[in-house]
């Protein structure tokens, strides 16, 4: 085990990233170690990124431990270039994350003027000129290459012929130089796209009860549902965000099946997604901005009730299943769609209801023939202990929960193949499925998983229950 | 006494009016969903009413699929493409299986109706359930729960019943391996599975229902039908050649196979 990282009280003991484990403890009794998680730091970058929304949309991630705002015409919000760095270092301070900041003309200069700086210098353009070549992150044999060439800075580099660097080093090397010195693009990958509707409300004052908070967000509905009107369309999902005055923002999202602008309706699907939340809005020392966000729009054109009230009545069922998504979970009410197999267990898909295709047909039983398949479908099979006949002769009798159950009545084997072509080990076993009646009238569906020479003692199951 | 007498009257005349005003029971019901199958229907009247309570009981666990099957059907061939929805618990799958469409397809239902719910618990089923009965525009409403219910009491169970009778929605309550209780249903059934009329080579034919009226708001319970689904007509019917056994625990064939056995055996 190797440290990952390592804080200023241990690199001024002598310790760096990459060091054993078992040398940092001997060389420091006292060390403290925590395991390292990537995929939580991932996730606590990511939160603040969100936070980070606060000074403008364009956020990107430089994972492991960076952030890139793209500040243009938004840094005067906050009384300048000065005023941002300020409040965004006493946030991040409350969280006790120490930082090192940088401004540059793109974003690759600041990103390297953040992370390599070393020397001061009196403007941006000398600065750049003055990193080290490390800053270009080229692998580490041509870092030493220039090193050795006495081409120590970036502004070594710039002051020969880029064509040359091309030619012994990559175009890469020759690119990156070119975007840190600004001639080439360096485009952001912002962390979410803007959304493309977007209403928000700051406040000189945090706003510290949750209730408040809800009325201003119903404001907020209000004024994207005009926006909405205005352009034609109607959301599917709405975002609203609550940023708290320590730098944590806090999320909720609601879904609707069909476009809608209805202040009302959004109202009540987020006031029924903040009842069922685990941990309810904690408004901890205020919120200081509420924004709300419509991620996803659709063309929703003035609507027209039908004469005999179907429209209506149709409305109040989507409405009914966006609700119920809402409050227990968009996976739990669900509509069924057909799948293109045999594999019984697979012919139908549940999908979330607020998120269905359009409908595909059903296969219709024959007429004046009962239906070949069960009407309750057991998934995963359950195991049965069957007497039948060896090899392929249909069962007498089977046991399932401790019941016996005599067969009066039986037609099959309906014989489904696994599907080979879909699977490496040649698809598995055979199936060969029985339609039975008990003594009571019961109707199961049993199966015997395997044929004889497929396996030497196949197993049996019930997989359904018929009408 | 002339004092006192006054205000009693006044209460008298107070609950006669709530009586006149909120009593669901007395208003007639708005429509039927029938069977499709004459005597049954003609017995109560056209059918299960709705806008109403109505209450299926498996008291077998093994009976769960007709119970479920019976009141899925009865909704399902009413007209047009109203939903159908069907709330039950998470635990529901687990114990009497995945409500399986390419099945209710070939019955001759249409699975695009269903608009499936599954709640956490008991409580959340309850809670969705209230919410699923006011809303207008659904075929009927399907609360499945499996075993004894304390919840649904009678309150609770009032509460749906206002609720269905005011939405005008048809509520069916699928009680799952649980016995009979009192309630406030229009009607309440036990469903059991029928032997089925034997196709060529001793195959299991149509599904085939017994049911017992076990309670009826508007008229004498106690009755026994035996109703055969069949799909090509979309309605319930009676088995072929048992026209006369309505009533009867155990039909013709199922005795003759019984018999035929027993010579087997023999």
């Amino acid at each position: 085990m190797r440290l990952a990282s390592v804080d200023a009280a241990a690199r001024a003991a002598g310790l760096r990233p990459g060091m054993p484990l078992a040398d940092a403890r001997a060389q420091l009794g006292e060390l403290v170690v925590v395991s390292h998680d990537p995929v939580s730091d991932h996730d606590w970058l990511d939160r603040l990124a969100q936070g980070c929304a606060r000074y403008t949309p364009l956020v990107a991630l430089d994972a492991p431990d960076g952030l890139i705002l793209d500040i243009a015409g938004a840094a005067h919000l906050f009384g300048g270039e000065a005023g941002l760095v300020a409040d965004v270092e006493s946030r991040f301070a409350r969280l006790g994350i120490t930082l090192r900041h940088a401004f540059g003309p793109t974003a690759d200069a600041a990103r390297a003027l953040a992370r390599y700086q070393a020397r001061p210098a009196p403007d941006e353009a000398s600065a750049i000129r003055r990193l080290p070549v490390a800053a270009l992150e080229l692998d580490a044999e041509a870092t030493t290459a220039f090193v050795r060439a006495g081409l120590k800075t970036i502004g070594d580099l710039a002051s020969r012929p880029m064509a040359n660097l091309a030619a012994r080093f990559g175009a890469d090397a020759a690119m990156a130089l070119r975007r840190i010195l600004g001639d080439a693009p360096s485009p952001l990958d912002p962390r979410v796209a803007p959304p493309p509707v977007a209403a928000e409300r700051r406040f000189a004052e945090p706003l510290g009860s949750s209730a408040h908070a809800v009325r201003i967000l119903a404001e907020l509905v209000g004024e994207a549902a005009r926006i909405l009107a205005e352009r034609g369309k109607g959301g599917r999902h709405f975002r609203a965000t609550f940023f708290r005055s320590d730098g944590l923002a806090r999320s909720i999202a609601i879904e609707t099946g069909l476009p809608t602008r209805d202040t009302g309706l959004v109202m009540r699907l987020f006031a029924e997604r903040m009842d069922g939340l685990a941990d309810p809005l904690d408004p901890g020392f205020g919120f200081d901005m509420i924004r709300l966000t419509v991620p996803r729009l659709e063309t929703f054109g003035a609507s027209q009730l039908g004469l005999e009230g179907g429209a209506v009545k149709d409305a109040a069922i989507d409405e009914l299943a966006d609700r119920l998504a809402t409050r227990l979970g968009r996976r739990r009410v669900r509509r069924l769609r057909p799948a293109d197999t045999h594999i019984p267990e697979q012919a139908q898909l549940e999908l979330p209801a607020i998120d269905t295709p359009p409908p595909l047909p059903w296969q219709a039983g024959e007429p004046g023939e009962p239906p070949t398949r069960p009407f309750h479908l057991f998934d995963p099979p359950q195991p049965i202990e069957v007497i039948a006949e060896v090899p392929d002769g249909p069962p007498q009798r089977f046991r399932w929960h401790r019941v016996l159950h005599a067969i009066r009545r039986y037609e099959g084997p309906e014989r489904i193949a696994p599907e080979w072509w879909r699977r490496r080990d040649n698809g598995g076993l055979t199936r060969d499925y029985y339609r039975v009646e008990d003594a009571q009238g019961r109707r199961f569906w049993l199966f015997r998983h395997g044929l004889y020479d497929e396996k030497p003692d196949p197993c049996w199951y019930i997989h359904g229950l018929f009408a | 006494m002339r004092e006192s007498s006054h205000p009693l009257a006044g209460l008298r005349q107070r609950i006669a009016r709530i009586a006149a005003s909120s009593g669901f029971e007395s208003r007639p019901a708005a429509g039927w969903l029938a069977s499709g199958h004459a005597p049954f229907d003609d017995a109560l009247g056209g059918g299960l009413a709705t806008g109403r309570v109505h209450e299926f009981f498996a008291a077998d666990a093994l009976d769960a699929t007709s119970a479920a099957a019976f009141a899925a059907l009865l909704a399902l061939r009413s007209p047009g493409r109203a939903p159908l929805i069907w709330l039950r618990t998470a635990d529901a799958a687990r114990r009497a299986g995945h409500i399986y469409a390419p099945g209710i397809a070939e019955l001759g239902g249409d699975p695009d109706r269903l608009l499936l719910v599954e709640a956490a618990d008991p409580k959340a089923l309850l809670a969705c359930a209230s919410d699923a009965v006011r809303c207008t525009g659904s075929a009927a409403v399907i609360v499945e729960s499996w075993g004894r219910f304390p919840l649904l009491d009678l309150t609770a169970g009032r509460r749906l019943a206002l609720g269905a009778s005011d939405a005008g929605t048809t509520l069916l309550m699928l009680r799952l391996n649980a016995a009979p209780a009192p309630s406030v249903a229009e009607t309440r059934w036990s469903v059991t599975a029928a032997a089925s009329h034997a196709l060529d080579a001793d195959a299991p034919g149509a599904p085939a229902f017994n049911l017992e009226l076990l309670r009826w708001r508007g008229g004498a319970a106690g009755a026994r039908w035996r109703l055969d689904w069949n799909h090509d007509e979309q309605s319930f019917g009676q088995g072929v050649g048992d026209a006369a056994l309505s009533g009867a625990l155990l039909p013709l064939p199922a005795r003759r196979a019984l018999a035929a056995h027993r010579a087997e055996a023999a």
